[in-house]
């Protein structure tokens, strides 16, 4: 069996849980005797101003010097996109060029007029064309290979997979890492929101990476539930940090946010229960560790309550300092206001960090030693913090029960349901050469 | 011929309201009495009521034939005086009848046989003079909360002057032995010990309306036949209840109400066997063989163990501690205090702690108003910090009223006891040693 899979990213260039969740899937379904033709385009434009703009202070970079991952580079037919290859210049061009492409026109052969591009970051105009253009290479690269299935990850390939599937008739998977209300909270770019309806309406099949997420497609987006199938992401398996024993160099008891500091990760809840907390022991710290567009807003709030001297912003944290981090925390909180997965909680339990996660977070369906509480209850969260912190058996318990749990949450479980995903699309589609 | 003994259990704890650790220091009203209010009186609608209605009609038509057992629970009978008056009332009516045989337990379904003799003690004379108060009849057997047993707490409970005991009939004590018969303790062959059949019981408690089961519908007759194949040379049959089995476990709807009600005329009209208490039980047969039970069995789960209560670290921590403070609850003279310290020792709290139903898809055995173990475990503990300062509190300032000699005060304290009660039951000699230990911990 062979996939087709379309990605916005993959490691060594990931900037955030997308690559990191489809290259651990991508390994596991190669462990699952599937063949993997993955697509991504590649890095163009100010390579470096994208990672920084996009990468979660969660996410942890995929070493690429590590065996399984060359192992499978050397097994993986991994196709780079020039961005260049296909430029276009507006919709009527866009859709003149795929006219001649499912006609047969070989792309070399296309009459485009070419003009220098330059990528310039965010939800753009540039990157819309960028999205219509993939889908233009997605289509090339339909009918020049050989596959069974197609997969696209998250929106920004749905057009390409959807593309692909038009030419060579093939089943069409699209997976759901994230929704436009994950992203945006109710304002929701329509543009976006258009491309993701419209890429799960031509899928065969959609997957969400949670329940939360399913119910989001399902009732936000009108999408049939029989079509859409939860499958939880995995874990990587943990590489023994330095840092974790490195210890603390304060007394009091740390207890930490880290992630971007937007709408959708809460941060406000975090300070309003560090404040309470702190009325009664004033023996806390409170880290909040990441950047993002609140950022000010939440040094004011942290400023008027008083508690600056026990609350302390790092900015944003990369590479080992996210684990020195971790390495110093006695709590990790991720008071999310909305989280279709949600890898660092895991990040945190494999340090033997105790965590507090929201319940509407997709990790807090497979998690079962770690407190879940409403975003919204402040209250819940100070208590919940409290309670680690002041009664011991309850951080031992899940330092020790956590661990374990996190290193039973594996992608060859999601690897597996997704093949059979594609099996069971495979029997309907009778005609597979 | 055989023995039917029906034993049913009532308990309702006093739950916990949500206790925030900002309240620390600031309040003091732990329960929630909204809750306790509502469950009480919806289990006594749904199903005390009926259900005592049930057996008063039984023992009006079939006289002296029909017969059962109860333990009630003091916090239970609490809750029926303060919120559900006509269920305690008809309890009293069945007691009138003088069908009715009424166990002593823990007054507040308390795990202190575990922990410590004296509490436990204490407890089961409390319970044993509020069930004579309330009821009439002084209680000759015993039941220990969640039917707990031992070698060693059925040696407490012997010094306490029971001569009959009820507990579970744990496969891994009886091993090839049948619950069928009356057993003894083999460490004090003075206690006898009635053995419940569990099979029997949850046919009733958990399968009786669970279609999927190869023996639905479980009809009167059935259930009757079942008792009539067992061997003739069986002389008796436990069926151990939780009382809410009726209209709750089972709602009414299922017919379990009916079942009863035929069950029992079947059974007196067929005349082969006959309904028992548990003393006249024990008064009736000669154990067969005595049980060594070294570590503590329950009615609990497939492992009939103790770790639906004391299986994690959370449950265990929260025990230690509520039981470290047991001196200086007992020391500040205040009632309240040991009111809510007892309150505090039923066993709920600590089931809504568990972490078994990770694993095996544990029923609660009351409501469980928690969403997970931790929230109830920092919510007790919340409380117990609370509760523990004011015992601190209490402590000092008695010792401040006492001034200088605190000390000798302490000491005299002491020798007066031991002085006072020359006839020392082994139970207080006990609690004096077990107590170091405790505190180690």
């Amino acid at each position: 069996m062979k996939a087709l899979m379309f990605g916005w990213e993959f490691p060594p260039h990931i900037s955030g849980g997308l690559g990191t969740a489809c290259y651990g899937l991508t390994k596991a379904l190669m462990k699952h005797d599937v063949k993997i033709i993955f697509v991504v385009p590649k890095a163009w434009g100010d390579e470096e101003t994208q990672n920084i703009r996009l990468v979660n202070a969660s996410d942890v970079l995929i070493d690429i010097k590590d065996k399984l991952f060359r192992e499978m580079i050397s097994k993986l037919s991994y196709l780079e996109i020039d961005s260049t290859l296909i430029p276009y210049a507006d919709d009527e061009e866009y859709f003149r060029i795929t006219e001649q492409l499912s006609k047969g026109v070989k792309a070399d052969q296309l009459s485009i007029k070419t003009h220098k591009y330059t990528f310039q970051g965010g939800y753009g105009k540039n990157l819309m064309e960028e999205v219509k253009r993939y889908a233009l290479v997605g289509a090339e690269v339909a009918r020049q290979h050989q596959f069974d299935i197609i997969h696209s990850h998250d929106w920004l390939t749905y057009m390409a997979g959807a593309e692909a599937k038009r030419i060579s008739g093939k089943p069409l998977v699209v997976h759901m890492h994230a929704t436009e209300f994950d992203r945006s909270g109710e304002n929701v770019n329509q543009l976006v929101y258009d491309i993701e309806r419209a890429g799960m309406e031509a899928a065969d099949m959609v997957v969400a990476v949670s329940n939360l997420t399913r119910n989001v497609v399902i009732n936000r987006y009108g999408i049939s539930p029989e079509k859409v199938i939860t499958v939880h992401n995995g874990v990587e398996p943990a590489t023994p940090s330095q840092f974790l024993e490195a210890g603390k160099k304060v007394d009091e008891k740390i207890v930490t946010f880290l992630g971007r500091i937007t709408f959708q990760k809460g941060p406000e809840y975090f300070i309003e229960a560090a404040h309470k907390v702190l009325k009664r022991d004033p023996n806390v710290r409170f880290v909040m560790a990441g950047s993002g567009d609140l950022l000010p807003k939440m040094i004011r709030r942290v400023a008027s309550l008083g508690i600056a001297t026990k609350f302390h912003f790092t900015g944003f944290l990369k590479g080992d300092d996210v684990d020195k981090m971790f390495g110093m925390s006695d709590v990790y909180v991720m008071p999310s206001v909305s989280e279709p997965f949600g890898i660092s909680p895991l990040e945190a339990m494999r340090s033997n960090v105790p965590v507090i996660i929201s319940k509407q977070s997709g990790v807090a369906e497979v998690l079962k030693y770690a407190i879940k509480i409403d975003f919204w209850d402040i209250d819940a969260m100070a208590d919940a913090i409290y309670g680690l912190l002041h009664y011991k058996s309850l951080p031992e318990m899940f330092k020790e029960c956590g661990k374990e749990e996190v290193e039973s949450i594996k992608w060859g479980q999601a690897g597996k349901k997704v093949k059979d995903i594609y099996e069971n699309l495979l029997k309907k589609t009778p005609n597979i050469s | 011929m055989k023995s039917i003994c029906l034993y049913f259990q009532i308990h309702q704890p006093f739950r916990l309201r949500t206790y925030r650790f900002f309240d620390i220091g600031h309040k003091h009203d732990y329960f929630d009495d909204y809750a306790n209010r509502f469950l009480m009186q919806q289990m006594a609608e749904k199903s005390y009521l009926p259900a005592n209605k049930l057996l008063l009609d039984m023992i009006r038509k079939h006289g002296k034939k029909f017969r059962v057992s109860f333990s009630i629970s003091g916090t239970a009978l609490e809750q029926f005086e303060m919120y559900a008056p006509e269920a305690l009332k008809s309890f009293q009516e069945l007691a009138q009848t003088g069908c009715v045989e009424f166990l002593a337990e823990t007054y507040s379904h308390s795990l202190a046989s575990l922990k410590s003799p004296g509490e436990f003690t204490r407890q089961v004379k409390k319970h044993a003079s509020r069930i004579q108060e309330l009821f009439g009849q002084k209680p000759k057997a015993f039941r220990n909360t969640e039917l707990v047993y031992s070698d060693e707490i059925g040696n407490m409970v012997y010094d306490l002057g029971y001569r009959t005991m009820i507990t579970e009939g744990a496969k891994h004590v009886l091993g090839w032995k049948s619950p069928n018969f009356l057993y003894c303790s083999a460490s004090n062959p003075k206690l006898k010990l009635l053995m419940r059949n569990f099979q029997m019981s949850d046919d009733l408690a958990f399968r009786f309306s669970e279609q999927r089961w190869s023996e639905w519908p479980l009809t009167a007759k059935k259930y009757l036949g079942w008792i009539n194949a067992m061997k003739d040379s069986e002389e008796v049959v436990n069926i151990f209840l939780n009382y809410e089995t009726f209209g709750e476990y089972q709602w009414a709807e299922t017919g379990i109400f009916d079942f009863m009600k035929a069950f029992a005329a079947n059974l007196i009209q067929e005349a082969k066997h006959q309904f028992k208490t548990v003393s006249e039980v024990s008064g009736k047969l000669q154990p067969v063989s005595g049980l060594h039970v070294p570590y503590p069995i329950s009615w609990a789960d497939e492992e009939r163990d103790l770790t639906a209560w004391l299986g994690n670290e959370l449950q265990k921590e929260a025990f230690d501690k509520l039981f470290q403070i047991e001196e200086w609850v007992k020391n500040s003279g205040n009632s309240q205090l040991e009111q809510e310290w007892e309150k505090l020792q039923t066993s709920d709290h600590f089931n809504f702690m568990s972490t078994k139903w990770f694993s095996d898809g544990m029923v609660f055995r009351t409501v469980n108003p928690f969403n997970s173990p931790y929230d109830a475990f920092i919510n007790y503990m919340n409380v117990l910090s609370d509760f523990t300062i004011r015992v601190e509190r209490a402590g000092a300032s008695k010792k401040q009223t006492v001034d200088a000699p605190a000390k000798k005060t302490r000491t005299t304290a002491k020798t007066t006891t031991s002085k006072e009660k020359p006839a020392k039951t082994q139970a207080t000699a006990k609690k004096t040693t077990a107590k170091p230990k405790a505190k180690t911990k």
